[in-house]
């Protein structure tokens, strides 16, 4: 019986060279270049910020940006805790242990050839092996898509300052959205300036306590402009958006109308006696980068 | 709201000079410090050989190139990025920066708490802000790393810069018991009761 292919129908094969110069080209373009969506939020905070501090503030970050993009430099210089996202389509053959080798070499060439900062260390002994690898990291987070004969692989190089800005609650039924929505505006004013504002607030509601997490970290990372496809997580972080931009934090918390480009929420079922809810925040400078495998040739974009 | 260029160090003077709302560009020297050079200072007795009185830190761990020791590049290091990371971390040792190495200005983003206040009113300091995750563009700021100590804990060391035009920064935290941090956190919770009753959330 042999049901790895379709008849007829020649499988995409991704060979385990290819992941790890993507890897490498990734961890470095992702550190260098901001995604279209997140420079199109600083146009859009930029236009409608009231306050003066706040407006030069945005102004340094943007010129920030093209800077590092006329000299080839990296945006900010936490080059995070790296995180790749694979997402295979249908009919796609690899083999998903040298897949996940190929990952960390291609980090570590990265982190040595350009060089790059290696922020990671052991949590105990604090050791750095100045290769931003080690246990469990890079993060690898691997799902399935029904896209035909197609690999994706996703690169988000993680920032320290917004990543502490990360929470959970074991809420009960009884406590209900009222007190999902008093967490989420409350961790905001919690890490206020600390997590590097205009931030992107994701938000986890639901499944399991890891789960719930996840979800925070999924809704943080998303493009900007994306929606929640649940309706009552759409709604919700439609609400959320325009809450916490009433606090007045604003730009590295030194006050203002931009505090977050968006709340971004994402929602798993969930127990009948559980209400989980988690924020992971993304800092301003909401890095990403992807390479999209096709029998077409490999597409480099965020 | 004054501009004050620095040559750095400084005096006591000059830092009580500074007022919340001012900019401020550094020229000369900033010393680069993070958590787990502050964490051997103090809390594992280790000393370096920097003379750090009047002068500026700044809390950062850069990205550098290594190079061959020559001239007057003592580090064996050259920046590729230099930024700023979040100063909260490193709230409990800014008194034994300043009361012990003769700290002056800590640089930093998202600010510090009452007690790094206090010591700023009683020994005579400023936190300045810069904007945190500008990092290509604070390198332009940022001539050479001229020296390097405790380099153990690359890339956690202690850093000498050699810099020109280090700023504008924003007078965040000053030596009279103003803390703009302090002010945007009591708007934020006087502003909350209010942003949860439109929520259907008090």
């Amino acid at each position: 019986m042999t049901l790895m292919t379709k008849p007829g129908v020649e499988p995409l094969r991704v060979e385990p060279e290819a992941i790890e110069e993507a890897a490498k080209l990734l961890y470095i373009r992702a550190c260098k270049v901001l995604p279209d969506d997140i420079k199109e939020g600083f146009a859009r905070l930029d236009a409608t910020e009231t306050d003066a501090t706040a407006k030069t503030i945005l102004a340094t970050m943007i010129e920030n940006i093209g800077v590092a993009e006329r000299m080839d430099n990296l945006l900010c210089q936490d080059t995070g805790i790296p995180i790749f996202n694979v997402l295979i389509g249908r009919n796609v053959q690899v083999d998903g242990w040298a897949l996940k080798e190929a990952i960390a070499k291609g980090t570590a060439r990265a982190t040595r050839e350009h060089p790059l900062r290696s922020s990671v260390v052991h949590p105990i002994t604090r050791k750095n092996e100045h290769t931003s690898c080690g246990e469990r990291v890079p993060v690898i987070n691997i799902d399935f898509t029904d896209a035909e004969r197609e690999l994706r692989l996703e690169m988000i190089p993680k920032g320290s300052g917004s990543e502490n800005g990360s929470f959970l609650q074991m809420l009960i039924p009884a406590d209900g959205v009222a007190a999902v929505k008093r967490f989420v505006v409350d961790r905001v004013i919690q890490a206020g300036g600390k997590v590097c504002p205009p931030t992107i607030v994701g938000v986890g509601v639901g499944g399991t306590s890891d789960l719930c997490m996840h979800l925070a970290k999924v809704a943080a990372t998303r493009p900007l402009g994306s929606r929640c496809t649940d309706a009552e997580g759409a709604k919700l972080e439609a609400e959320l958006s325009e809450a916490v931009n009433g606090l007045g934090i604003g730009p590295q918390g030194l006050g203002g109308d931009s505090t977050a480009f968006a709340v971004h929420v994402e929602t798993a079922a969930t127990h009948i006696t559980m209400n989980p809810v988690a924020v992971n925040i993304q800092c301003h400078s909401a890095r990403r980068a992807s390479a999209t495998f096709t029998p077409d040739g490999i597409r480099i974009g965020f | 709201m004054a501009h004050h260029v620095l040559h750095m160090p400084i005096t006591e003077e000059q830092v009580r000079a500074l007022r919340v709302g001012d900019t401020v560009t550094l020229e000369d020297t900033l010393f680069g410090i993070r958590d787990a050079t502050q964490i051997h200072m103090f809390d594992h007795g280790r000393r370096t050989k920097f003379d750090l009185h009047g002068h500026a830190v700044i809390h950062t761990a850069p990205n550098l190139r290594k190079v061959e020791r020559s001239g007057t590049n003592h580090s064996g290091y050259e920046p590729v990025c230099i930024g700023t990371t979040t100063s909260d971390r490193m709230e409990r040792f800014t008194r034994p920066l300043m009361e012990r190495e003769g700290v002056r200005i800590i640089i930093g983003k998202g600010g510090l708490r009452d007690g790094s206040l206090d010591a700023f009113r009683d020994l005579g300091g400023a936190y300045l802000a810069v904007v945190g995750g500008a990092a290509a563009l604070e390198t332009t700021w940022v001539q050479a790393v001229e020296d390097v100590d405790l380099d153990d804990l690359n890339p956690e060391s202690l850093y000498k810069f050699s810099i020109k035009g280090f700023g504008p920064l924003l007078v965040a935290m000053d030596a009279h018991g103003s803390s703009l941090y302090a002010a945007v956190n009591a708007e934020a919770a006087r502003r909350r009761q209010a942003v949860l009753e439109k929520l259907g959330a008090s």
